[in-house]
Formats: structure tokens, sequence, C-alpha cells
């Protein structure tokens, strides 16, 4: 068999494909449902309203959707240069880190100055986590898949380093965890006594200002032709390495944000479990995307509406949660594969 | 510092670190393999959990530990043959595939291990591989105990590197192989399939890589726990770069690398606290990066590797 590009893409095809993946992931997960001896249409009826069956059911899903968006379009921005980040999860830590070391105390403004300068810093550190990779790449050669991998355990024990040492909150009762952030470092809620906090509108606006970046200025321009093809762009005349880096110091301060946002909107202290691979699951939501940075927050509240309901379906079926990451997992292959389906025709010779 | 310095000629300090690189060899023959053919697997470390898992349980259920081995290896082979399939005929991105396997084989193995013992608090325990000691051999003082009192499964690992290296370079099948990540419109034009040669070696690559999961739970250890990969696949990556893509050099690099890290946990009951573990544990992903720096200046990748074939283009 081979593949044929496609002259262009029908409006069936565009629609049957990524329906075809959809199926393809329901009916794969329901064969795992059976195995573990529970109906596939309660369990999915169960994650339906565990996602959105409620007002409560609803925030919880936005709440769990925020740093995804911001992995996402981390994610989504340098695959789109084809700079393979798989270390959203460092960068996301660091940014947390950054948040906790200022946040805390160590400089008192109020919140109008203190939380954009706070925003800044984490920025900066996970740009700056990121820019370390690419450079090993633009100058060495060195792989940046690996070296990012390699990096998000190194980060994490740097972390856990940190939380026995420096930043260890002295009335912890011993266990591994800064100090909460004061009250001008918190992001706001969105609605008294919810968990829903501002993070998530600061999510919403950076994916149109990253939409805007990479559809509307030159460096999202030159973004999309080193992604494209690096020795055409090259020759064309586009720093191909300038913008290599450029890329991951945007990638790098999207997924920082993701820590920021989740110390100072949601949880007040950095712990080691701040996130359940926020970084590796963003790889997914910028793919089902299709790496549009607008079509991330759909992804993302997507996503996240799978993982809150299976909670929420585990604890009332006997069926483990861990269907969730299954689901998506296969989401991710029967897409890419979708996606591909949808440009290409395949010809059996 | 002399008592850092001795260490390096106790026994024990061998026997741990080739005990530390028996999975690794195993994994960088596996990923060895399919890079030589032009595919880049990164669904190795949930590869590597699947192995773990279903080796393990298959002894847990009461079968043989060989049994056990094979059936690690078979779960490896069909996660190979889904990477394999998305990526060679369908020419996905390898890199977006290779991390899905990874997170569905990890997931997957945690969904069954929650269906399949749903009532355990601490994992079970098997009879695991029992060290056997090689006769002669073993008495050369130092290193006989490091190579040959081991368990058949580090055995195996030798048998395994061997294996491949003959393979690769002495075999009709080998010399098409390391071809097909070379030149695949050249081995086409010869008559053979691209698409068969590729999916075959990212399968068997796979199951090597999943009996290296299955060595920390049958042979290093006893139980199956969650998060015990814990990045080996992802340095076994960075071995394969290290060994320039040859199985010997790649042994020696595990080798080292183990070395090291044995040696970096006993560095770290003489320094008794004063530095902070963590630092330890940093060292082998820290060394992994140095040594991805040095060579990447003359590393010579597969020509073709991470390039999707089509029939008829050249």
């Amino acid at each position: 068999m081979r593949l044929e590009p496609r002259a262009s893409t029908s409006g069936a095809a565009t629609i049957l494909w990524p329906l075809g993946a959809i199926l393809a992931t329901v009916v794969f997960s329901s064969v795992l449902v059976m195995i573990a001896g529970a109906s596939p249409l309660t369990v999915f009826w169960l994650v339906f309203k565990g996602a959105a069956g409620s007002q409560f059911a609803l925030l919880e899903t936005l709440t769990r959707a925020t740093p995804l968006i911001f992995t996402g379009l981390a994610v989504a921005v340098a695959f789109r240069a084809r700079l393979w980040n798989i270390g959203a999860e460092a960068q996301l830590y660091l940014g947390a880190v950054m948040t906790v070391v200022l946040g805390t105390g160590a400089v008192t403004l109020p919140s109008a100055g203190l939380i954009p300068l706070i925003m800044i810093a984490a920025m900066l550190t996970g740009a700056l986590t990121l820019l370390g990779p690419a450079i090993l790449k633009t100058r060495f050669g060195v792989d940046e898949v690996v070296t990012t991998l390699l990096l998000n355990f190194i980060v994490l024990l740097f972390v856990s380093m940190l939380l026995e040492g420096p930043l260890k909150d002295p009335t912890g009762l011993g266990w591994p965890q800064s100090k909460r952030v004061i009250a001008e470092a918190q992001l706001p809620r969105l609605i008294k006594g919810k968990r829903l906090h501002y993070g998530f509108v600061l999510a919403i606006v950076s994916a149109v200002i990253v939409w805007v970046i990479m559809k509307k200025t030159v460096l999202g321009y030159e973004m999309r032709a080193v992604g494209h093809n690096a020795e055409a762009a090259r020759f064309a005349g586009i720093p191909v390495n300038r913008v290599i880096a450029k890329t991951a110091l945007l990638s790098g301060g999207l997924a920082a944000l993701a820590g920021f946002s989740e110390v100072a909107g949601l949880k007040g202290n950095l712990t080691l479990d701040l996130s359940p691979g926020y970084g590796y699951t963003g790889i997914v939501v910028a793919m089902l995307a299709m790496l549009n940075p607008l079509g991330v927050i759909a992804a993302a509240i997507f996503v996240a509406g799978i993982f809150v309901g299976a909670d929420a379906m585990s604890r009332s079926a006997n069926v483990p949660s861990y269907i969730a990451e299954v689901m998506v997992a296969t989401s991710l292959l029967t897409m890419v594969a979708a996606i591909m389906l949808m440009r290409y025709r395949v010809r059996w010779s | 510092m002399t008592e850092a310095f001795e260490i390096l000629f106790t026994a024990s300090f061998w026997v741990a670190a080739i005990r530390i690189a028996s999975p690794l060899i195993f994994a960088t023959m596996g990923e060895l393999i399919c890079e030589r053919a032009g595919v880049l697997n990164l669904g190795i470390e949930g590869i590597m959990v699947a192995g773990a898992f279903s080796g393990w349980f298959t002894v847990y259920m009461g079968g043989d530990l060989w049994t056990g081995v094979l059936v690690a290896a078979m779960t490896g082979a069909m996660f190979g043959l889904l990477h394999g399939f998305l990526t060679v005929p369908l020419g996905l991105s390898q890199h977006v595939t290779g991390i899905g396997i990874t997170l569905l084989a990890s997931s997957l193995t945690y969904f069954t291990y929650r269906i399949l013992l749903p009532e355990v608090t601490s994992p079970p325990k098997i009879e695991p591989f029992q060290p056997f000691a090689v006769p002669v051999l073993s008495d050369i003082p130092v290193l006989g105990p490091a190579l040959f009192n081991q368990t058949p499964l580090t055995y195996f690992a030798y048998l395994t590197v061997a294996a491949v290296a003959f393979m690769l370079y002495r075999t009709p099948v080998g010399v098409a192989v390391r071809a097909v990540g070379e030149n695949p419109s050249a081995v086409e034009a010869q008559g053979i399939s691209v698409t068969a040669l590729r999916i075959g070696a990212v399968m068997a690559g796979s199951a090597l890589m999943a009996i290296g999961g299955a060595f920390l739970t049958m042979s290093a250890f006893n139980s199956f726990f969650f998060e015990m990969i814990n990045g080996r696949g992802w340095i076994a990556i960075a071995l394969v770069v290290f060994g320039s893509w040859r199985p010997g050099k790649a042994l020696v690099g595990a080798i080292l690398f183990a070395a090291f890290d044995a040696y970096q946990v006993r560095l770290q009951q003489i320094t008794g606290g004063v530095i902070p573990y963590q630092i330890f544990l940093m060292m082998p992903f820290v060394l992994s990066i140095v040594a991805l720096v040095v060579v990447a200046r003359r590393a010579t990748y597969p020509k073709a590797l991470m390039i999707p074939y089509q029939k008829g283009e050249r």
C-alpha cells in the first residue's frame, strides 16, 4: 500500500475520519470496560455526568482544563516549528518553583504588581529551561526529544530537593511541601466559593495571543516555515536557529504558566504531585487540536472532561479510573492516523 | 577519599553494576534494532512497563519464569506491531506515535493491574530468577562473581548482544535491516518489502525492550510497582546514540553507565547525608545528557532514521 496526497480534502473526509477516530476509541474502551465487568453505556453515561452533568462537574472540568490549555499551547507552538518539546512537565514545575520563591513573602507588593511580576519571572524560568535543549539542538545537534525527556526527571528530583531543603514549609509537619503563597500573590476565584480561578481566563487569553502570533506575525510565519521545511526556510533567508530559540522561549514560558496558575490559582503551595503528567497530556491536547491554538482550548476541555468524569465514574462503577488515561492515549493515536488519512489517499498496489 | 576509591575494587560493586546494566542492555539492543531499520521507537518506556507487568503476572499466575519472559516478549512485540503499523505504512510522526505508544502501554498496564489485582494493597511477590554461579569462571577475583554469578536472565542479556551483533553484520536479514535504515529504495529495488522489514525489526526490538522491563520484576526485584521503569527507556535511547548504533559500543556504554549508577549509590552511603540524595539520583540523567553532547558532533545517524518511506519515491 502507498499514500498519495489528496489534491483537496473533501468536506466529508474532514468529518468522517476524525469521527472514525472517536468511534475507534469508544469501541476499544468499551471492550476494556466489559472486561472490567461493567456495561459500557452505564460507564460512558457516568463519565459524561461526572464531567458535565452539573454545575459542579462543569466547573471542575474547566478547572482541570486550565493547566492543560497552557501545556497544550506550549506543545502546539513547539511542534509547529518541529521543536519536539517533551519537557513541558519540567518547565511547568520550574514555573511553579519561581511562583513560590517570589510569592511566599520574599516580595511584598499589592496584587496588581506582584502577580504580573511573578508571572513574568515564572515564564522566564520556563523559557530558559527549554532554551538549553534548543541550543544543544542547534549548536551541537543533540536530539531535543531525549534531552527534554531526561530533564523532566532531573527537574523533579531538583524540586524534591528544594521541598526538603530551602523551600520546605517549617510548619508542614515534615511533609515535602512549600509554604503557601501570600494573599497578594493568589489568583482570585472566578465564582466565590468555587475552585475555578482566573488562571482559566489567563489560559483563554494566552490561547488567543498565541493564535495571533502564529497567524498574524512574522515570527509565526517563520515558525511555520521552519516546521514545514527547515532547509527551504534557511534557503529563503530565515534565521532558522534564532527562530527555534524564540520558539523554545515561547513554548517554555507557556508551560511554566501552567505551574504558576496551579500554584497561585488552585493549590496555594508547591508539592511533588502538583502535576499528574500535565506536561505529557499537553502533547495529546496539542495533537487533538491539530496544533491550532484556539483548538487547544476545546481539546483541553475534552481531555479534562474525560479525566474528571472517569474519576467520578470510578467511585460509583467498579472500573479503574486508569480507563481515562487509556482513552486519552488511544484518542491520540487514532486521531493522528485520522488526520493523515484525511490528507492522503491509501492506494493498494 | 581512599574509601571512595576502594569501592571500585569490591566484587559487590561490580555485581551490582552488571545487575543494573542488564535491563538497559536488553532495552538498548531493542532500540538499536528499531533505529538501525530507520524507526525511532519512543514507545520504549511504556513497552518496558508492559513487559515488566506481563512477565511478572504470568509467573504470579503459576507460569514458569521462562514462560514469563516469553509472554513479556510477545506483549512487547504486539506494541511494536502497532508502532510499526502506524509509523511505517501510514508514515505518522515517529515522535508523536512513540509518545502515544508509551502513554497507551503504561496506562493499559496500570488498568490491567487494577482489574486483575483489585484487592491488593502491597504488591504480591513471586519467586524470581536466582543467581547461578558458572563453575570455574565465577572464581576469578572481583570480575568472576560480577560477570558469572548472576541470574540466567543476565546471561541471556550477554547472549542477546552477541546475537544482535551477529545478526546485523553476518546474516542477510541483518544486512537488509541495516540497509533499510540507510537507503530504503535500494532495498525495495532488491525486491524486499521495506514495510515488512521495518515492521519486523520494530517488533523484534520491542520484544527485547519488554524483556528489559521483565528483568526488573523477575530478576532484579520480585514484584511489580508503578513507576518502576523510571526513565530507563529514555536512558536506553541516549545509550544507543552514545554507542553509535553499534551493539558492542552500546554494551560498553550500558555497563559504564550502570557502574556509575552503582557507584553513586555507594558514594551516597559514604558521604552520609551531607549532599542531598537527590543530587546522586540526578547523576544518571545528567550523565546521559553529557554523553549525548560529547558524541553528538561525530554521531552518524542511520541516514533514513525518522524518514517515512513511500514506494516508488527516491
